[in-house]
């Protein structure tokens, strides 16, 4: 066997236990649904009417709330995204403590098997929370503009987003010495969306903090998915998103590969 | 096993320090192919850690190791084809069922479908989890866990298995079971290394001996062998009140008395003579014995000494 083969090979092997781990344990990938539906209710039922006029999108009650729907959901599927990255630092960080990537590193298995069946089956997991958040939003009346074109880019950014959380939190989850810290160093991408543009225009923002959210990576990822979803021009956002993407996948990518590889003990 | 065999396990200067502290000290390993070796030592005398460096988990600081003929620094892909596992502590998929637990190392070992649900199908069995197999592996006991993870370990046909504290933890019976099955895959012809804190479990299971202390290998031979680097055994003397024992230390020279328990530790190889001869100075001095048993030495009695003497030998001078 190739070592290709070997490492596609082990990986989907790898992929089947974590969808099966997904399957086993359902109520995992709700509890990182919950918090973004959550989230959603309470930005459109109770801030909504405000922040909707406030955006200036459309007048003030209902319309202003329609209107901040319309405006938020693409940070909330952000945050749902990064709620499922952090699973999976603390997926992995379990391995670790019950000795589970021990086993595997005295197998002869591709090294990076272990890692990319997490990855692949976390961007599963993100898009199933994804397309849980999207069907509440639904009911809630929101309505994107966007025709088939648009929904297959914002689902493929959001994949690559997914894809580039995971590798990342991966890396956490092998730094991190027990699964609580697993499941609090990741934290931080949770709530970026809110120091960015997920909730409010960063314009509206006082100067330092606008200063940092139009250059953190959220930004553009949450404007890019906003245009593809409501079907108005992309921009620079796009590019610039798929760009922090690739840039924060080879990073993860390298500090998890270091950290599986390392033999220290 | 024959002297021309290669053997399965070679270490030269073996070593590894966390730090300023050195937890495994120049250590030499020799296991013949298709023998058992057991690593005897205390918590913390580096046995995990000599594991993980033969098993490729970690990288010694300076020494060679070859096991099953690969060194593990240069080639640990060969190495990892070669041995099976199975960790201190119990490292199965607690979500997934036992069943499903082994059909993920049959995968990973590239069985195919059909051999490896063939292969799964026959260690379920063999290791009595037919029953439990559908169960999700979290709700097994400690020794159904510890069974499971052998049997993991055994799905690739390792020809050299390491076992690190195989029976830690374990009850009695589970303890049995374990050694029945480290007996079973010897006859196999496989190579064991197994560690232990238990002395019966080295003494039962093993070849040869290792006697590891704070990182350095202490004593090494067969159980017989180690045995016989401690004097000898004893007899241990009991008396009705404190003019007996007074009586017997008087006539035993070289006997270690203890007035609290109202007893006397005397030397003795365990021979009939040695016996007879005893008998015959306690009558003369006319001691009343209430109580006579007699100690053959032991892995304990090995241990105490070896360890003893080399805390005293780390000892700063008073
Ligand atoms: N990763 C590590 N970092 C620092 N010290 C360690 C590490 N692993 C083991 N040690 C130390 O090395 C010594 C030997 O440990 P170990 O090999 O686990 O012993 P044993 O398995 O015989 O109980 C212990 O004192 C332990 O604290
Ligand atoms: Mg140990």
């Amino acid at each position: 066997m190739t070592t290709i083969v070997r490492a596609a090979t082990d990986s989907s092997t790898m992929l089947r236990r974590n969808l099966l781990r997904m399957v086993r344990y359902p109520s995992m990938t709700l509890m990182l649904v919950g918090m973004p539906i959550v989230f959603l209710l309470l930005f459109v039922y109770v801030f909504g009417a405000t922040l909707g006029a406030g955006i200036g999108a459309g007048g003030s009650g209902t319309d202003g709330r329609t209107a901040y729907l319309g405006y938020v959901v693409p940070g909330i599927l952000l945050m749902t995204v990064a709620a499922a990255a952090n699973g999976t630092a603390v997926t992995v960080s379990m391995d670790m403590t019950q000795g589970l990537i021990a086993r595997f590193k005295t197998m002869p298995i591709a090294r990076v098997a272990v890692l990319t069946g997490h990855v692949v089956g976390n961007v599963v997991q993100s898009l199933i929370g994804v397309a849980v958040v999207l069907g509440v939003a639904l009911l809630l009346g929101y309505r994107p503009a966007a025709g088939p074109l648009g929904w297959l880019g914002a689902t493929g950014l959001l994949a690559l987003i997914a894809f580039a959380m995971t590798w990342l939190s991966v890396a956490l989850g092998l730094v991190a010495k027990n699964v609580e810290s697993a499941s609090n160093l990741p934290m931080p991408l949770t709530f970026l969306p809110f120091l960015g543009s997920g909730f409010v225009p960063t314009d509206s923002l006082p100067v330092g903090l606008a200063w940092f959210a139009e250059h953190q990576p959220f930004t553009p990822m949450i404007e890019g998915v906003r245009g593809l979803l409501s079907g108005t021009p992309v921009g620079s956002a796009g590019w610039l998103a798929v760009g922090w993407s690739v840039l924060i996948s080879a990073l993860g990518y390298l500090w998890a590969r270091r950290l599986y590889d390392r033999r220290t003990g | 096993m024959t002297e021309q065999s290669d053997p399965a396990i070679v270490t030269v200067g073996l070593r590894k320090a966390y730090g300023e502290h050195v937890v495994l000290d120049d250590a030499d390993l020799r296991v013949p192919a298709g023998s058992v070796y057991a690593l005897l030592g205390p918590n913390g005398a580096g046995k995990t850690t000599t594991v993980n460096i033969l098993s490729t988990l970690v990288a010694a600081d300076a020494g060679t190791a070859t096991v099953a003929g690969h060194d593990v620094a240069r080639d640990p892909d060969a190495v990892r084809a070669a041995i099976g596992v199975t960790g201190q502590f119990s490292a199965v998929d607690h979500l997934l069922t036992g069943r499903e637990n082994l059909r993920l190392m049959a995968d990973l070992h590239h069985l195919g479908r059909a051999r490896g649900r063939e292969r799964v199908e026959e260690l379920l069995e063999r290791f009595g989890l037919t029953e439990a197999a559908a169960r999700p592996a979290a709700t097994y006991s400690g020794g159904m866990g510890r069974r499971l993870d052998l049997a993991m370990t055994l799905i690739g046909t390792p020809r050299v298995i390491f076992l690190d504290e195989p029976t830690t933890g374990l009850d009695p019976r589970s303890r049995r079971e374990v050694w029945r099955f480290v007996r079973e895959l010897v006859r196999g012809g496989v190579t064991i290394f197994l560690t232990t804190q238990y002395l019966d479990e080295a003494d039962q299971l093993a070849d040869r001996v290792g006697v590891l202390d704070d990182g350095r290998l202490v004593a090494e031979g067969t159980p017989d062998e180690l045995k016989r680097l401690v004097p000898g055994g004893h007899v241990r003397l009991r008396f009705a009140d404190a003019d007996g024992l007074e009586a017997a230390a008087r006539a035993l020279a070289g006997s270690t008395r203890d007035d609290q328990a109202l007893s006397l530790q005397v030397p003795a190889d365990g021979s009939l003579a040695s016996l007879r001869d005893l008998l015959a100075r306690l009558d003369a001095a006319a001691a009343e014995v209430q109580d006579l048993s007699v100690h053959a030495p032991d892995l304990d009695d090995v241990f105490l000494a070896l360890t003893d003497r080399s805390a005293s030998r780390k000892a700063p001078p008073a």
